[in-house]
């Protein structure tokens, strides 16, 4: 790759933030240069950031379906399934599956609700609450 | 408190962490070198590790490897720490800072504040420097970023105690003893050799070339066996493993061939120029496997952008590479 070759394509990364790359000078030297960013790169993480936005949204619909509990909505926000979310908040995993259950997560006492809390580094009622409808996480 | 330490933008974790480090003790090497000497190049299609259900490919050697050799081979001396309690963890890291060491830790990128929210994905391989402490705010040289960065003790703290895939349990190193010479030619040497031999001879079909061209054959079969969906999902995790910030382009290929570019110098053998063009085209050959990739992604594929066709483009780089490394083991021999 020559230094004219590096792609300079601004997708996800904000604007005061760039890139090292490796390229060719004119001399075939390698240098260091600053690259903005790189298509095919931003549209696999795209469609990375669509697919924790699929999970998300599905999460949201359970919770208004009455199948889940608003737990549901924050683990697939901060990207984790029930095992990660399990060895963050230090407790089993199908206890953690069972907290999902909104009958058994309105009744949580505030010190398992607090574990969760810190975890995705929110309020305990922040923890409770949910959106209408999925914003846009990025 | 505040360590006196140069920050220098790189385009890799690992490999920059390196050299800034041994640049901070006076051994002037730069990312390139380091990530040579430390035998940084790889290939693993990993089926069974997963990050959110896909496959892990990678383009490097493991975590922490290339820091490891690269302070062996040059006859540094470094200790390395992990902790189970994570406040015990974080006063280590104090007492250090304390002494005027700077200390690297090994954390999750998605506990990170100062990470682009594009970029926070549970991935924990990155690694940075923390050079000083002001209140509660730790002051970071995090290589992938043009300026030093600050960091709160509760984020640093999560990130230095991320969960999942290859937990960094707190990890942290430095350096505790610098030799009075260095002499960097044996330790090129060493460095490729190293590479050379697990690119090309390690047992089993999924690590090196072999890796390459296993990959080859698996994603050929991708569309049929998973559907199409999940095929894409494959597709993705694994430009992006390829491309992700701190990769140099071209899954590392770039970056190995500047440090064989700079190994040139050191050896006067003139035929690393050659074998460092021949790396720089196949890098190339890897960027036009991620366009294609990403033409499948967006749905705009073409009809010669089929998954038969980037099998055959990363054949073609596992042949390059099987060449690359036989005249590389030749050349140092």
């Amino acid at each position: 790759m020559k230094i004219e070759e590096v792609p300079q394509e601004r997708g996800m990364m904000p604007d005061n933030i760039y890139e090292v790359c490796y390229a060719l000078d004119d001399d075939g030297h390698y240098v260091l240069t600053a690259s903005a960013g790189w298509n095919p790169k931003n549209i696999a993480n795209n469609q990375a950031w669509e697919v924790i936005e699929q999970e998300t949204a599905k999460a949201l619909n359970g919770i208004h379906a009455g199948k889940l509990s608003p737990l549901a909505f924050h683990m697939a926000k901060n990207q984790m399934n029930t095992r990660l979310l399990a060895q963050y908040a230090g407790f089993s995993r199908w206890r953690v599956k069972r907290h999902l259950k909104p009958s058994v997560f309105k009744r949580l006492n505030q010190a398992v609700l607090e574990r969760y809390s810190d975890v995705f580094g929110i309020t305990v009622k922040q923890l409770q609450q949910f959106p209408e409808k999925i914003e846009q996480t990025i | 408190m505040r360590i006196d330490f140069k920050h220098r933008h790189s385009a890799h974790c690992e490999s920059g962490v390196s050299s800034n480090l041994l640049f901070h003790y006076g051994i002037d090497i730069s990312e390139a070198m380091a990530f040579g000497i430390g035998g940084g190049i790889f290939f693993g299609y990993l089926p069974f590790l997963r990050v959110n259900k896909l496959p892990i490919t990678t383009f490097r050697c493991e975590v922490g490897g290339i820091f490891k050799r690269v302070t062996k081979k040059l006859g540094v001396d470094v200790y390395w720490q992990k902790f189970r309690n994570p406040n015990k963890a974080m006063d280590a890291l104090d007492h250090c800072l304390e002494e005027g060491i700077p200390v690297a830790c090994r954390t999750g990128g998605y506990w990170l504040p100062y990470f682009p929210s594009a970029f926070r994905f549970h991935f924990n391989m990155h690694n940075l420097v923390v050079y000083g402490k002001e209140g509660d705010e730790y002051l970071i040289s995090d290589p992938v970023f043009q300026e030093p960065v600050t960091c709160h003790r509760k984020d640093l703290l999560k990130a230095r105690f991320a969960k999942g895939a290859l937990a960094p349990k707190g990890t942290m190193y430095y350096l505790t003893g610098v030799p009075e010479k260095i002499n960097l030619a044996p330790a090129v040497i060493k460095g490729i050799k190293e590479a050379c031999r697990r690119m090309l001879k390690t047992p089993g079909p999924i690590i090196g070339v072999k890796g390459i061209r296993f990959l080859a054959n698996r994603i050929e079969k991708w569309p049929k066996k998973l559907g199409k969906r999940k095929a894409i999902l494959h597709l993705v995790q694994l430009i992006r493993m390829q491309e992700e910030l701190g990769t140099g382009g071209g899954g590392f290929r770039f970056m190995y061939a500047a440090f064989l570019q700079e190994a040139a110098g050191i050896l006067k053998e003139n035929r690393l120029l050659d074998l460092s063009g021949k790396m720089t085209s196949t890098g190339d050959r890897w960027r036009e496997f991620a366009v294609i990739g990403s033409r499948n992604c967006k749905n705009r594929a073409a009809e010669s952008d089929s998954f038969e066709a980037m099998a055959n483009i990363l054949r073609d780089c596992a042949n390059r590479e099987t060449e690359i490394y036989q005249e590389l083991m030749a050349v140092v021999h």
